[in-house]
């Protein structure tokens, strides 16, 4: 019961942060990308308020998965090394805590790009 | 101003109700598929936080093999913003415009339009953490 | 004609349609080039004429710089003018040439027009891959082309043929649309404009037309169109007798160039959508006898990148050219 409340958790959570997205999409002139970068943007400041802790405990990876998760993990990643190196951590932790997904976003981006064509669409 | 209100009047308006219910729908399933990846790596003995970013490195992975296959814009359409929210959409951002200027070049081509949508939202989260950074150590000082 | 254009209601009319939008070539753009090239010697061959004796073609697409065109006139050889009027592009290069006919100073002239959906929606908009939503009041760039001769004389043809008598070259027109995914708002009042303006101009009464057929406002900028001259009608006792029986007459080459379950929101944009429907269908049902007169008005919307990142209005064009069977 508790594997599947979890579960329920994630689903909710994830799922909500969208539904925002989605009403943004719908009601302003935003695009997408616009919207990344404001969901990545939040979920920095909420982090810094510490109200975005919270919601990971809550919701876990619904909470993590979605963008304003990759403010989360870079805020947080400065935040830690303001405590361990001081002002060098600010500048290093950032990118530090977040360097997996950005790596691999980037070169395994590249190398898909270079072997996939574009498709029409119809 | 005048006459974009009286040609709105005009359009069809989107489908909020829909819309919202499927970004809830596909966006819940992303993050679940996300616990799964993290479930699935936290059984084989790792901790929290490498399970976490190696959750992350697989849905990127996939979200970009499902973009080079011409399959995730169309999830992409279906879903809205359940599918460009999570990590996967960003991953998808990531390499929609480096694969369209191939013919450009690898360098100038794709290596420069693979940070068209993404180079800001990594540029402007990585301000965002310095700026926190920054003021919590200009109150460590204060206080 | 592209795969999906292909596909729509109107493909029967079409000389080409695509298997595949890369027309065996590399690149978008280089197929785009392929087919305004295609349309254009298509052109010339039906009415009997060699790529020697055109003393001009007059062509434009949507591409900076005119891409598509340029490499499409390197290819043939034909001396070449090319014209921007965004997708007003095939009024303006018919109205042109047979501005350079009946001046005297051209025998043949060719005037086209090219779009196509990959290359128009990597420069203005996403990139194709980029999983979006795009809003209900958007619309879908035609992958078209279309091309016309026009000669001051083909001699004795067994049907008969087209005539340009008029033209009318519009005014730009603002109305303060921001949303460049609006097209239809935006373009709607200044085909608006050209059409009141051609009428008053000639004296003519929109019943006077068998049809008038703008560009691309697609479903929702026809809407505004005819609520446009329905207003101006019940204002104005002279707008009234010039705008009676317009919703008769009047249609619009976006809004007919694909079916509703095509998933293309508000129809269909883009230089080829008017340029392929005006030489594809209307062409050849006038020769047929269909219609006797038909003013057609293709809209542009004159955006750019640049203007629409410096948030700029997207201002609207249209030009009229009427054409009648003699």
């Amino acid at each position: 019961m508790d594997a599947l409340m979890e579960l329920l958790k994630v689903f909710v959570t994830g799922g909500l942060i969208c539904v925002i997205g989605q009403i943004l999409l719908d009601t302003t002139n935003l695009t997408a990308p616009r919207i990344l970068v404001i969901y990545v943007v939040a979920g920095g400041l909420l982090t810094a308020l510490g109200w975005y802790q919270p919601i990971v405990d809550f919701g876990g990876s619904g909470a993590t998965v979605p963008l304003t998760g990759f403010g989360y993990t870079l805020v947080k990643g400065a935040l830690e090394g303001l405590k361990k190196e001081g002002i060098l951590g600010v500048i290093t932790g950032g990118l530090k805590s977040s360097a997996a997904g950005i790596s691999v976003a980037l070169v395994f981006g590249y190398i898909i790009a270079l072997i996939f064509n574009p498709k029409a669409k119809d | 101003m005048k006459f974009q209100k009286y040609a709105n009047s005009f359009k069809d308006r989107p489908k909020y109700v829909s819309n919202c219910i499927k970004a809830f729908v596909a966006g819940g399933i992303i993050c679940l598929i996300g616990h799964f990846i993290k479930d699935g790596f936290l059984s084989i003995g790792m901790n929290q936080e490498t399970a976490g970013t190696w959750a992350t490195v697989v849905l990127v992975c996939t979200a970009q093999l499902l973009t080079g296959f011409g399959v995730y814009d169309i999830l992409g359409k279906l879903g809205g913003a359940g599918c460009s929210v999570p990590i996967t959409g960003f991953a998808n951002s990531v390499v929609a415009p480096a694969m369209e200027y191939k013919r450009e070049g690898p360098v100038l081509g794709v290596g420069s339009k693979i940070f068209s949508l993404a180079g800001p939202v990594i540029l402007l989260g990585l301000a965002t953490s310095w700026a926190v950074g920054l003021i919590k150590w200009v109150l460590q000082i204060i206080f | 004609m592209g795969v999906k254009e292909g596909k729509g209601p109107q493909a029967r009319w079409f000389d080409k349609i695509l298997q595949d939008d890369y027309y065996g070539e590399k690149t978008f753009e280089k197929a785009e080039s392929k087919l305004l090239k295609n349309s254009i010697t298509m052109a010339i061959e039906k009415a009997g004429l060699k790529k020697q004796t055109i003393d001009v073609m007059l062509t434009g697409d949507l591409l900076n710089q005119l891409m598509s065109s340029s490499y499409m006139a390197r290819d043939v050889s034909i001396p070449y003018l090319g014209l921007y009027g965004a997708c007003s592009t095939m009024t303006e290069s018919i109205l042109l040439a047979s501005v350079l006919v009946d001046g005297g100073f051209c025998t043949h002239t060719v005037a086209g027009a090219s779009s196509h959906f990959a290359t128009a929606e990597r420069q203005f908009r996403m990139p194709l891959e980029h999983g979006n939503q795009r809003p209900p009041q958007a619309q879908w760039t035609a992958t078209a082309a279309g091309a016309v001769t026009i000669s001051q004389s083909l001699g004795r043809t067994d049907k008969p043929l087209c005539c340009i008598t008029h033209g009318t070259v519009g005014r730009v027109v603002d109305p303060g649309i921001t949303d460049t995914n609006f097209m239809g708002a935006a373009m709607a009042p200044a085909a608006f404009d050209t059409i009141r303006a051609h009428l008053t101009d000639t004296g003519r009464k929109s019943s006077d037309y068998d049809l008038i057929l703008t560009g691309d406002l697609g479903r929702v900028g026809k809407k505004i169109l005819l609520d446009l001259a329905l207003k101006k009608s019940s204002q104005d006792e002279k707008d009234e007798s010039v705008f009676r029986h317009f919703r008769k007459v009047y249609e619009d080459c976006g809004a007919i160039m694909y079916e509703d379950c095509q998933d293309t929101h508000a129809g269909g944009s883009g230089c080829g959508c008017s340029a392929s429907i005006f030489a594809g269908r209307i062409v050849k049902e006038m020769r047929a006898g269909k219609y006797k007169r038909v003013l057609l008005v293709s809209t542009g919307a004159l955006i750019s990148t640049i203007s629409k990142q410096q948030g700029e209005t997207v201002p609207g064009i249209a030009h009229a050219v009427t054409v009648e069977v003699m």
